[in-house]
C-alpha cells in the first residue's frame, strides 16, 4: 500500500504532456521586467536607478525587513526604467525593466557543471548565504527559505521533508529536475539537514513519476540520511500538511505549522536552488517552468530567467491559437489566470498552462443536490458547501466557527461538484473576510 | 495583445460531475429492479411504470412552467426518478386516477412547493406514497400474486406480502414456525419471486443496482449498510429472544421495502445527511424504526415512515455531526 492522508482528495485527469521533455534553455530576451517583489512578507527596497549597468547575479533590491528576500538581476546590461509595471497578479507593482547586453556574469558565481558534494560553510553561514542569495519557496508560495529555517527557541525539529509530489496536473517542471539534477537535489537536501541539524530527510514522490522515484533512490544511497518515499497519486498530496501526515502520520494542529509536529517541508525546485546558492554561490535568478496545454504545439520544460515574459515562452512553446481561452500561471488546481501575457516569470512562476477556449468557460451554476461530494473530497475535513452558504449570507462567525481558515484553498470541492457550484471562491471570500474581523479584533 | 483571455479563480479544471449524469446514474441503476417488476407482474407493472414517470414529468413541467413561471428543469432527470421510485412503491394494479394524485403529491407539494430539486426536505416519491396509503389503504394494500410473464390484461389473483401475512397470522395467535411454511423460500425472495410493490421484490436486482451507484460513486455505504445492518442486528436479537414471536434478520432484510430502501431511498443524496458519520446515524436510525413499526406498530411494513422520519431529522444531524477536522485541537 503506497503512503497517502487519509480523507479527501481527488484524481484529476493528469495530463503531463512535457513529462521527459529535456529542461531547455531559453534564449537571452532583449529585454527583462524584474518585479522588486516576488516573495510573501515585508518589500524590498530598491537599489538601482535608470542607466545603471548591472551584471548576471547582481543584487538590485534589498530585503526589507527579516521576513523578506533579495532580488537580483538575472541578465547584463543597462537599467532602462524603474516603474510600477504589471505582474501575474494584474496589478502595478515596482519594477525594474534591465536591457539586455551581452551576458556576464558576477566573477565569484561558479559556472561550471561540476557537482560539489563537500558541505564547507557552517549552519549559520548556510543560513546567511540562503538569505544573501533570495531564496524562496520555489512551489509556487515563494515564503523567504532562510525564515523558515531559522526555528525560533523552544522549537525542536527532527525531520526534514522534500517536497516533490507535484501533484498538480500538467506541470512537470520538478519531474524534470529531479531526472537531470538528482545529485544537485542531494546535496541541497544534505545542506537543507545541516541547516536544521537533522539527520532524517524524506523526498515524497508520487507514484505516477516512477522513474523519478527509482533515478533519486538509487543516488540517495550515496547520500545519508535521506530516504525517498513513493506516496499514491491522490491530489493534493503535494498539501504541505497532507505530505507530513502521507509521510510521518502526524497532523499539523488547526491554525500551526509543520514545526509544531517537528517538521520543516520545502519544495524540490528550492532544494536545487539552495545547492546553487551555497555551493556555487549563485542567486535566485533562474528556475525551471513548464509551459503546456493540450493546444500547445511543443510542451516544454523551460530554463528561464526571472523576469522574462510569459509571452517568451508561450512563443517559445508554439504560441497562442485562435481557440486559445485562458493562460495560467501555475497549476490547474491551484494556479492564477493572467488577465495578460506581457507578465514576467518570477520565482514562483512553476508553470504557464494554456486552456482551449471551451476549457475556459465554468459551467452554468446549478442548485446545490446535496450529494455531500464537497465534504467527502475535502482534505481539511471541512463541509465546503456550508462554508458558501454562510460566507454567501455574511455570516462571518459561522464562517470561522466552522473553521474556514483551515481551508488549504486545494480546490477539490469546486472540481467535483456536480453542479458547478462556485464553493472555493465563496470559502476566499469567507477567508478574507474572517481575517479582516480577526485583525481588528486583534487590535483592540 | 490581440486576444481577449478568460479569468476566473482556481480551480481551472472540472471533475465533469454534473447533475445530470448523477441522476441518470441513478435511473440506470433502477433498471434491474424493474425490470423484474415487470417479470413478476406483467404488463400492470409496465403500465403503472410509465404512467408515473410521465405524470412526473408532466406535472413538473406544467407547474413550473405556468405555474411557478421559471423555467422548467425536468431534463436533469430527477422528476424521472421520482416517478420510478414512486412506481417502485406501488402494488402493479392500482387504478390510475389514484397514481396521478401520488405523483401529484409528490411533484407538487414534496418537492416543487419547497422549491425544486434540493431544496425538498422530504423524499417526494415516499410522500407521495405515503400520502396514498393513508388515503386508499385498501387500493394500496392490495398486492397481485406474482405471475411470471403475464402479459394478459386480465385481473391478476391477489394476494398478502409476506410480511402482512405473518403480521396478521402473529395477531390470531397463529405460530411463526408454521406462518413461515406460507410465505416463499429465502432463495425466492431473494430473486424477487413474491408479492410486493412493483420495484422493491429482488433482492439482487436491487443490490446490483446499489452496486452499480457504489462504483460511480452516486452513493456511499454508509447509509445502505448502517440501515441493514441495524434491521439484521435487532431483529437477529428478537429472533433469539423469542424465535415463535419474532422472525430472524434474513425475514426482516427481504421482505417489504428494506432492501428498496436503503439502496434507493435512505441514500436520496437531497434528502439525507452531508457527511458520513451523520449517514450511519440516519441509517441506524431507519433500521430502528423501521423494526420498531413492522414488530411493534399498526402496519406491517414501516420502511416509509422511517425513511420520512430519519428526513425530519437531518438538518439537524447536519448542525451537530461534523466530518472529523484534520489537525483538530483537543480543548
Amino acid at each position: 500500500m503506497l503512503k497517502t492522508f487519509p480523507v479527501g482528495g481527488v484524481h484529476p485527469s493528469e495530463n503531463k504532456f512535457s513529462a521527459g521533455k529535456k529542461i531547455e534553455t531559453l534564449p537571452l530576451p532583449k529585454s527583462v521586467t524584474i518585479p522588486a517583489g516576488q516573495h510573501i512578507g515585508a518589500p524590498t527596497q530598491i537599489l538601482v536607478k535608470k542607466g545603471d549597468a548591472v551584471k548576471v547575479g547582481q543584487i538590485i533590491a534589498k530585503a526589507g525587513g527579516f521576513v523578506s528576500a533579495n532580488i537580483h538581476s538575472s541578465v547584463s546590461g543597462k537599467v532602462s526604467k524603474v516603474d510600477d509595471i504589471f505582474d501575474s497578479s494584474g496589478y502595478r507593482r515596482p519594477s525594474v525593466v534591465i536591457e539586455v547586453e551581452g551576458d556576464e556574469w558576477l566573477e565569484d558565481i561558479d559556472r561550471s557543471e561540476n557537482l560539489k558534494t563537500e558541505i564547507t560553510l557552517s549552519k549559520e553561514e548556510i543560513i546567511k548565504k540562503i538569505s544573501e542569495m533570495g531564496i524562496v519557496g520555489l512551489g509556487g508560495a515563494t515564503f523567504p527559505t532562510h525564515v523558515k529555517l531559522s526555528i525560533p527557541d523552544g522549537k525542536k525539529v527532527g525531520n526534514l521533508l522534500i517536497n516533490a509530489v507535484e501533484c498538480e496536473p500538467y506541470l512537470t517542471a520538478d519531474h524534470q529536475l529531479m531526472m537531470e539534477k538528482a545529485d544537485e537535489i542531494l546535496v541541497g537536501t544534505t545542506i537543507l539537514m545541516k541547516a536544521l541539524n537533522v539527520n532524517k530527510a524524506y523526498i515524497g514522490i508520487e507514484n505516477n513519476k516512477p522513474d523519478a522515484i527509482s533515478h533519486l533512490s538509487e543516488k540517495s544511497k550515496n547520500y545519508k540520511g535521506i530516504e525517498v518515499v513513493a506516496l499514491k497519486v491522490q491530489y493534493p498530496q503535494g498539501g504541505e500538511k497532507q505530505l507530513i501526515k502521507a509521510v510521518l502520520n502526524r497532523e499539523v494542529p488547526s491554525g500551526g505549522l509543520p514545526l509544531d509536529v517537528g517538521c520543516v517541508v520545502q519544495n524540490v525546485g528550492t532544494a536545487f536552488a539552495i545547492y546553487e546558492a551555497v555551493q556555487k554561490n549563485k542567486p535566485l535568478f533562474e528556475r525551471i517552468v513548464t509551459v503546456t496545454g493540450k493546444s500547445v504545439n511543443k510542451p516544454s520544460n523551460f530554463l528561464v530567467r526571472i523576469g522574462t515574459s510569459t509571452d517568451t515562452l508561450i512563443e517559445a512553446a508554439g504560441g497562442l491559437h485562435e481557440n486559445s481561452g485562458k493562460v495560467v500561471s501555475g497549476g490547474p488546481m491551484m494556479g492564477k489566470a493572467l488577465s495578460r501575457t506581457d507578465v514576467p516569470i518570477t520565482k514562483g512562476s512553476s508553470g504557464v498552462l494554456i486552456f482551449k477556449e471551451e476549457e475556459s468557460k465554468r459551467d452554468e451554476i446549478k442548485p446545490c443536490i446535496r450529494c455531500a461530494k464537497c465534504v467527502s473530497v475535502c482534505p481539511m475535513g471541512l463541509e465546503p458547501y456550508l462554508l458558501m452558504t454562510v460566507s454567501k449570507s455574511q455570516n462571518y462567525e459561522r464562517v470561522e466557527s466552522e473553521r474556514a481558515l483551515d481551508c488549504i484553498e486545494c480546490g477539490s470541492c469546486s472540481y467535483t461538484c456536480p453542479s458547478s457550484r462556485p464553493l472555493l471562491d465563496y470559502i476566499r471570500l469567507g477567508k478574507s473576510e474572517v481575517t479582516k474581523i480577526i485583525r481588528s479584533r486583534n487590535q483592540k | 495583445m490581440s486576444k481577449l483571455l478568460s479569468v476566473s479563480l482556481s480551480p481551472h479544471v472540472h471533475s465533469g460531475n454534473s447533475v445530470k449524469k448523477e441522476m441518470y446514474g441513478v435511473i440506470i441503476a433502477m433498471i434491474p429492479a424493474m425490470l423484474v417488476g415487470f417479470y413478476a407482474f406483467g404488463l400492470d407493472a409496465v403500465r403503472v411504470t410509465a404512467i408515473s414517470v410521465i405524470a412526473a414529468v408532466g406535472f413538473e413541467y406544467l407547474i413550473q412552467k405556468f405555474l411557478l413561471k421559471i423555467e422548467p428543469t425536468v431534463t436533469d432527470g430527477s422528476a424521472i426518478i421520482t416517478g420510478m421510485l414512486f412506481a417502485f412503491n406501488m402494488p402493479s394494479n392500482l387504478p390510475i386516477w389514484i397514481i396521478l394524485i401520488g405523483i401529484l403529491v409528490s411533484i407538487g407539494v414534496a418537492k416543487l412547493s419547497f422549491g425544486g430539486l434540493g431544496q425538498n426536505p422530504f423524499n417526494p416519491a415516499l410522500v407521495g406514497r405515503v400520502f396514498l396509503l393513508i388515503s386508499f389503504p385498501v387500493q394500496m394494500t392490495t398486492w397481485p400474486k406474482v405471475n411470471p410473464m403475464n402479459f394478459s390484461m386480465v385481473d391478476a389473483e391477489t394476494a398478502a406480502t409476506p410480511l402482512a401475512l405473518v403480521k396478521e397470522g402473529l395477531k390470531n395467535g397463529d405460530n411463526l414456525s408454521d406462518l413461515m411454511g406460507k410465505i416463499p423460500s429465502f432463495t425466492d425472495m431473494f430473486l424477487g419471486i413474491m408479492g410486493g410493490s412493483i420495484g422493491e421484490i429482488s433482492a439482487i436486482a436491487i443490490l446490483l443496482g446499489g452496486i452499480y451507484m457504489l462504483w460511480k460513486k452516486i452513493i456511499s455505504w454508509h447509509i445502505p449498510v448502517s440501515m441493514l445492518g441495524t434491521i439484521a442486528i435487532i431483529a437477529a436479537i428478537l429472533h433469539y429472544v423469542n424465535p415463535q414471536a419474532y422472525a430472524g434478520a434474513d425475514f426482516h432484510l427481504l421482505t417489504g421495502g428494506a432492501m428498496l430502501g436503503a439502496v434507493f431511498m435512505a441514500t436520496d443524496m437531497v434528502t439525507s445527511p452531508m457527511t458520513h458519520k451523520g449517514m450511519l446515524i440516519f441509517g441506524f436510525g431507519i433500521g430502528l424504526l423501521t423494526i420498531l413499526i413492522r414488530v411493534f406498530g399498526a402496519y406491517p411494513e414501516g420502511v416509509s415512515f422511517a425513511i420520512l422520519i430519519m428526513n425530519a431529522f437531518v438538518p439537524i444531524i447536519n448542525t451537530y455531526v461534523k466530518p472529523k477536522r484534520f489537525g483538530e485541537v483537543k480543548k
